[in-house]
């Protein structure tokens, strides 16, 4: 197998491992603001559950929930897995794992916003959402770009855990040519891949920071 | 007429009472100075007074509309439609402006007649210019805060506070974070509204300002007010020991 023939056949998987990806980012994003303001909330029974569910999915491999999404209804139910379900798996298990992550991030960016923006708007009538949204979450959005920037470089490269589920994505591809070629040339493609997929998302990363630049 | 009535204030962090009996009134018109020492609950008073403290006795009144009513010595509020109605009588100048650093400085004055009183857009603009014209500050609209000096920022917050078009202001030591240069800049802001009948509250540490611009001056420690009165009366020949004592270095 050519070199060329291995790219073009790993190629076939970019669109699954980017699927992961930005479905991942889709829906953990906001997941992890709602575990955030779950996690700082004055109940203390919501936040003490929330924290030990963060602290669950920080603590454990995110292979092993992968695995466990995937198979736990078919040890529970019986039910058996399909392509499509893998998928579903995958982008369940992510999307709890780095809105775990995300929630941290967001709740350090708010409990570091100064409690004179608060409380200006509170004098001049802002409601608790109106405050939240206009004046605080975008400054804290602002603040926690670059912790943002890292776990969704940590995601890029995250997303060769599918094969665990043997979910065609690039690296499952990839590993496969490995096998049956006997080569290590499909892993430096892989490597190739992930590093030039990141160096887009490092830039696309900064031109946010800089967007966000034009106050301190 | 009554812009602001606070009567038997009370209010206690962690069983510290930090303000005991405290009884105020300021009418239309009226510019009162709040002196006293650091802790003595100057500060706390005016938190209670803008609603961003809750006070664990007595009333409070904006316009002869209750705020926060006393039933058997505790303080009950009011619903928050209500409360919300009554903020838009009062506006509050923080000692640290807190400005929005995420706005222009035209949209930080806008912003809130616009969303929180839904006036009309060009009338709010109209309004936003005029107040940076008076403030000397009609070529920063464009500005983020971060571009002001401290006197800046602080007449961009004044001006904020007065596009909500209320009823009467308050002062948190307004030029403590600022130098003698700056601190001259707002104290001239601060006299022009007071010669424009402007009924203001100000809690400050400058004394000869408070002297020269108030109507009444209220000297508090240790959260009891000790002796109030003319400015002139209190500030130049203070009767009681621990005001003598406060004004000492000033006389």
């Amino acid at each position: 197998m050519t070199l060329t023939a291995m790219i073009a056949k790993m190629s076939e998987g970019l669109g699954r491992t980017c699927a992961i990806f930005f479905l991942t980012l889709l829906f953990s994003l906001p997941l992890g603001l709602l575990v955030a303001l779950l996690r700082m909330s004055k109940n203390r029974l919501v936040s003490t559950v929330t924290r030990a569910i963060i602290s669950f999915l920080r603590g454990t491999p995110l292979m092993l929930q992968l695995i466990a999404v995937a198979y736990g209804p078919f040890y529970l139910f019986g039910a058996t897995l399909l392509v499509k379900q893998k998928l579903l798996a995958i982008i369940i298990a992510f999307s709890l794992n780095y809105a775990a992550y995300f929630a941290e991030i967001y709740r350090g960016g708010i409990e570091s916003m100064p409690v004179g923006q608060y409380e200006a708007a509170a004098v001049l009538g802002y409601s608790r959402t109106q405050t939240f949204m206009r004046i605080i979450l975008p400054q804290v959005v602002k603040r926690i770009l670059p912790s943002v920037t890292n776990e969704v470089i940590t995601l890029v490269k995250d997303t060769s855990m599918a094969f665990t589920l043997a979910y065609m994505e690039m690296f499952s591809i990839g590993k496969q040519i490995a096998t049956s070629q006997s080569s290590f040339l499909p892993f430096v493609i892989a490597g190739v891949f992930y590093y030039l997929m990141n160096s887009v998302v490092a830039f696309a990363m900064s031109r946010c920071e800089k967007s966000l630049g034009y106050y301190r | 007429m009554n812009i602001l009535e606070i009567e038997h204030c009370r209010k206690q962090f962690d069983g510290n009472e930090v303000l005991t009996d405290i009884s105020l009134t300021v009418s239309e018109g009226q510019v009162v100075s709040i002196i006293g020492p650091s802790g003595s609950g100057k500060s706390t008073l005016l938190r209670c007074a803008t609603l961003l403290e809750t006070m664990d006795g007595g009333s409070l009144r904006y316009l002869g509309k209750s705020a926060v009513r006393d039933e058997g010595g505790k303080s009950v509020y009011a619903s928050a439609a209500e409360l919300k109605e009554i903020r838009s009588c009062f506006g509050l100048v923080f000692q640290n402006f807190n400005l929005f650093p995420h706005y222009s400085v035209l949209k930080n004055i806008t912003e809130p007649p616009m969303l929180i009183q839904k006036r009309d857009r060009t009338e709010v603009l109209e309004t936003a210019r005029d107040l940076l014209e008076k403030m000397g500050l009609a070529d920063k609209a464009d500005a983020y805060p971060y571009q002001l000096s401290g006197g800046q920022q602080q007449r961009v917050s004044i001006a904020r506070a007065l596009a909500m078009k209320p009823k009467m202001l308050f002062f948190d030591e307004p030029t403590s974070a600022l130098d003698p240069e700056l601190t001259g800049e707002i104290l001239k802001v601060i006299r022009a509204l007071a010669a424009e009948h402007m009924t203001m509250v100000i809690v400050t540490h400058e004394m000869a300002f408070a002297r020269d611009v108030s109507d009444h001056v209220i000297f508090m420690d240790g959260g009891v007010i000790v002796e109030q009165g003319d400015p002139h009366a209190i500030i130049n020949n203070p009767s009681h020991d621990r005001t003598i004592q406060f004004l000492s270095r000033f006389n």
